[in-house]
């Protein structure tokens, strides 16, 4: 399954539903919750830390933690 | 007199949180900190229109009531506790309309608390740059509460702010969620054991317990336990109820055409963090600080430097001589000044420093630097605090408060002092001049390059020692790093200078009580002695310079500087051949000899008194224990000294060696011309030199970063590991280095 780390710079995907008790609380209360958007805006060397777009929220986080949400890649034709 | 009300700030961070506080409060705000632990706790006085008196309280800014960190919990141990004094009668929720959606789940969990709420949304001046509609009314209503737009850029909307604050008893006080829905069985069994409290108060205080001593009584024996799992399970489904309410609250009130939000932070992230030019641009700032607080702040810290010595100078001159004068001039104003000259540097740091963190630059050198960081242990979040080391290391682990992983901000304040500090500066310069030679090598000299491998080896300790700490202490490590990347936004310059005065007042405040006590202290040891030598220099010295005369360096130096008098004579226009001018020129001289020769006796009066006081004992005392290094006992004391604040190096042995003035040629003299005790090396020579130099890098020598450490951490167990640890590895490796060498 995809997950955030999968995400290519500028590219955007859908949350999908996880298991509830992984994620630490901030991160969902940050925004990351089933059904939201997410987009890699940009990635540091060695694509660590990631730099997102959850919503509207900007947050950077670790590839580990990325790692460990689920998406679904949005192909982005209609952006354009 | 009107009662006043206790009012609590309370928002996201990067909300402008601090800016509103400021603009309410102005200059009448007082910054102190929680009982027991180090956040701070700022709280000012607002006067309302209906000329009622607000106590206004900035609590930290946190994203939510659960917990991450210490500042966090301030915040909700606070709204727990509705009998702490600070208990709020009113609280203000900020937040700012970029990042409404967010910042709106603060919001809801506060105003369940059923605490009376308002809302304020801050950078109203964007709304229509944003591209966005906001329907203050209707959001009103699906908030039930009442809404100022501020904003603090332009200053508006304050004073509807006071207007709402003030009427703030007309505010519904009503939950905005039913937090029973998460889990009604669980939360029906709760009714039952507690049937007055408020259902989502109880609820949060069970689940933040288990890192949250709160301070209220809730008993929490009758109630039904829930598994970690379970509890992890419940707070997730209660994420999801507050956005399901706030999305159907912004639903038709708040719309955003992201056409026009876009543009700006796109293009300044593209470079800012780019993987290359992101770094040469940070890397370009840094020279820009080190700039300002190497060369920049030397003008104003040499003027306050000088100050302070012609205070003490007329005290001396204008008080009648005594023990109490001494301790005032010698004592008490130098100690305040070698504190003050710190200020220039330490207010220059935080200028930058708060000039990126406003801007939103700050976020993105986390986001470059964080995996470069991590193998030693360290956050991207460590990389200011350690660059501002290099100017000091008090504001660095002051700088190290937003790292909200414990282990990682722990290491990070552990390996500070290791960073080339400029307190080390002026040791460093005098003892290169001293013992490495004026030579080059492919056009590098010497001097330099020992300078360069100093300040190398002080950053490679920091990063190595922090290596052996992320693998020794065993912490548990559960907080996981999520840092905010905020809009970039123009600083306030208002702003950054509240954030430089009061930083700066809290570094010479707080720091400056202790350099106070030691310099007391110091100066007591170096003034007052026990033994009959102590209390009869006087004869003693007069006696043997009847008998002997002056030391050999005295009637050196008094040769030397009749000889310049008398050379400035001969090139000026004077009438040489006259008689009278004669008979002048040698009365001159005379005088000044004798004046010379009353001063130099003084010194070794001073010198002999300090050798025999409660320091020179001391000094003696510690002699076996530096004399493996190279050192003698007048090094020894001055090495003692240092470890009040390693400056004070060079001063010491300027008063022990008798040289009445803090001129550094005259002292590098001075000690270019000590002799070791078999009377045929001088005393610094390469070995002891660098041994000096080794035991200056790595030994924790400053009393006021201990004492910051001590705040920090909030124990004396930190401190007193870096301080055991730091020296004895730094005498270890000056030990190695003068046996290796010698």
């Amino acid at each position: 399954m995809a997950t955030v780390a999968d995400l290519k710079k500028g590219q955007k995907g859908v949350i999908l539903d996880f298991d509830k008790t992984s994620l630490p609380i901030k991160l969902l209360e940050m925004g990351c919750l089933p059904g939201n958007s997410v987009e890699l805006v940009q990635m540091a060397p060695l694509k660590d830390p990631l730099y997102i777009n959850i919503d509207g929220s900007h947050i950077a986080i670790r590839h580990d933690l990325a790692r460990q949400i689920p998406i679904t890649v949005v192909e982005d034709h209609k952006a354009l | 007199m009107n009662k006043s009300i206790r009012v609590a700030l309370i928002g996201n961070p990067n909300t402008g949180k601090t800016s509103i506080f400021n603009q309410l409060t102005g200059l009448k705000q007082k910054v102190g900190n929680y009982p027991g632990i180090t956040v701070e706790k700022k709280e000012g006085i607002c006067k309302l229109p209906n000329r009622a008196k607000a106590h206004i309280f900035d609590l930290p800014g946190t994203y939510s009531l659960n917990t991450n960190s210490l500042d966090e919990r301030v915040v909700a141990e606070l709204l727990l506790d509705q009998k702490d004094g600070d208990y709020p009668d009113l609280a203000v929720v900020i937040t700012e309309v970029e990042n409404l959606k967010r910042n709106l789940f603060l919001f809801t969990q506060v105003k369940d608390l059923r605490i009376p709420t308002l809302l304020v949304i801050n950078m109203a001046d964007l709304i229509p740059k944003k591209g966005i509609s906001l329907n203050v009314d209707a959001l009103e209503k699906k908030l039930d509460t009442k809404i100022a737009l501020v904003s603090t850029r332009k200053g508006s909307g304050i004073l509807h702010l006071k207007e709402l604050i003030a009427n703030y008893h007309n505010l519904s006080a009503g939950p905005t969620t039913v937090i029973s829905k998460i889990a009604p069985e669980y939360f029906s069994k709760l009714k039952q054991a507690l049937p007055t409290e408020n259902l989502y108060r109880l609820w949060l205080a069970i689940a933040q317990k288990m890192s949250l001593e709160t301070k209220n009584a809730i008993p929490p024996a009758s109630l039904p336990i829930l598994s970690h799992k379970d509890l992890k399970q419940l707070q997730h489904r209660e994420t999801v109820l507050r956005y399901q309410f706030i999305n159907n609250a912004l639903k038709e009130t708040y719309l955003v055409d992201f056409k026009t939000a876009k543009g700006f932070r796109a293009v300044l992230d593209k470079t800012f963090t780019h993987k290359v030019f992101g770094y040469i641009l940070f890397f370009m700032i840094l020279l820009t600080i080190f700039q300002a607080i190497f060369d920049w702040s030397s003008y104003p810290s040499d003027f306050i430097d000088a100050q302070f010595s012609e205070i003490s100078g007329w005290i001396k001159s204008n008080f009648p001589a005594g023990i109490l004068t001494d301790l005032l001039a010698e004592g008490v104003i130098s100690g305040i000044g070698g504190i003050a000259v710190f200020i220039p540097q330490i207010a220059f740091l935080f200028f930058f420093i708060s000039l990126l963190e406003e801007s939103g630059y700050m976020s993105r050198v986390v986001f470059l630097m964080d995996r470069l960081m991590r193998p030693f242990g360290l956050s991207g979040k460590s990389v200011v605090p350690l660059i501002s080391g290099t100017a000091c290391a008090i504001p660095a682990v002051m700088a190290t408060r937003t790292i909200e992983n414990w282990k990682e901000r722990l290491i990070t304040i552990l390996v500070i002092p290791f960073t080339t500090c400029s307190a080390r500066l002026p040791v460093y310069l005098i003892l290169i001049a001293l013992v490495i030679p004026d030579d080059s090598i492919l056009g590098l000299s010497y001097q330099a390059l020992t300078l360069m491998l100093l300040y190398l080896l002080g950053f490679g300790m920091a990063i190595f020692s922090a290596m052996v700490l992320n693998r020794i202490l065993k912490m548990e490590n559960r907080v996981f790093f999520i840092a905010e990347m905020p809009n970039y936004r123009l600083p306030l310059l208002k702003n950054v200078g509240y954030t430089v005065l009061e930083k700066t007042k809290s570094f010479v405040i707080g720091a400056g009580k202790i350099i106070l006590a030691l310099a007391i202290i110091l100066w007591f040891l170096g003034s007052n002695g026990f033994s009959k030598n102590f209390r009869n220099a006087e004869t003693i010295v007069s006696e043997r310079i009847e008998k002997q005369g002056l030391t050999p360096y005295s009637k050196n130096y008094i040769k030397n500087n009749i000889d310049l008098y008398l050379k400035n004579i001969h090139t000026s226009p004077t009438d040489r051949d006259q008689v009278s001018g004669k008979r002048a020129i040698q009365d001159s001289v005379r005088i000044r000899t004798r004046n010379l020769e009353e001063n130099a006796k003084r010194q070794e009066i001073a010198s002999y008194k300090l050798e025999h006081s409660y320091m020179g004992y001391a000094g003696k005392g510690i002699e076996p224990l530096v004399k493996p290094l190279g050192y003698d006992w007048k090094i020894g004391i001055a090495v003692l000294t240092s470890f009040a604040a390693r400056e004070v190096f060079v001063g010491t042995l300027a008063t022990i060696y008798s040289v009445g003035n803090d001129q550094e040629e005259t002292i590098k003299n001075r000690m270019a011309g000590e002799l070791d005790e078999s009377g045929e090396k001088p005393l610094f020579n390469l070995a002891s030199g660098i041994s000096l130099m080794l035991f200056y890098a790595f030994a924790m020598q400053c009393m006021s970063t201990l004492a910051v450490v001590k705040k920090e951490t909030n124990s004396w167990r930190w401190p007193l590991v870096q301080l055991l640890f730091m020296s004895a590895f730094a005498y270890l490796v000056a030990l190695t280095a003068f046996q290796l060498l010698k």
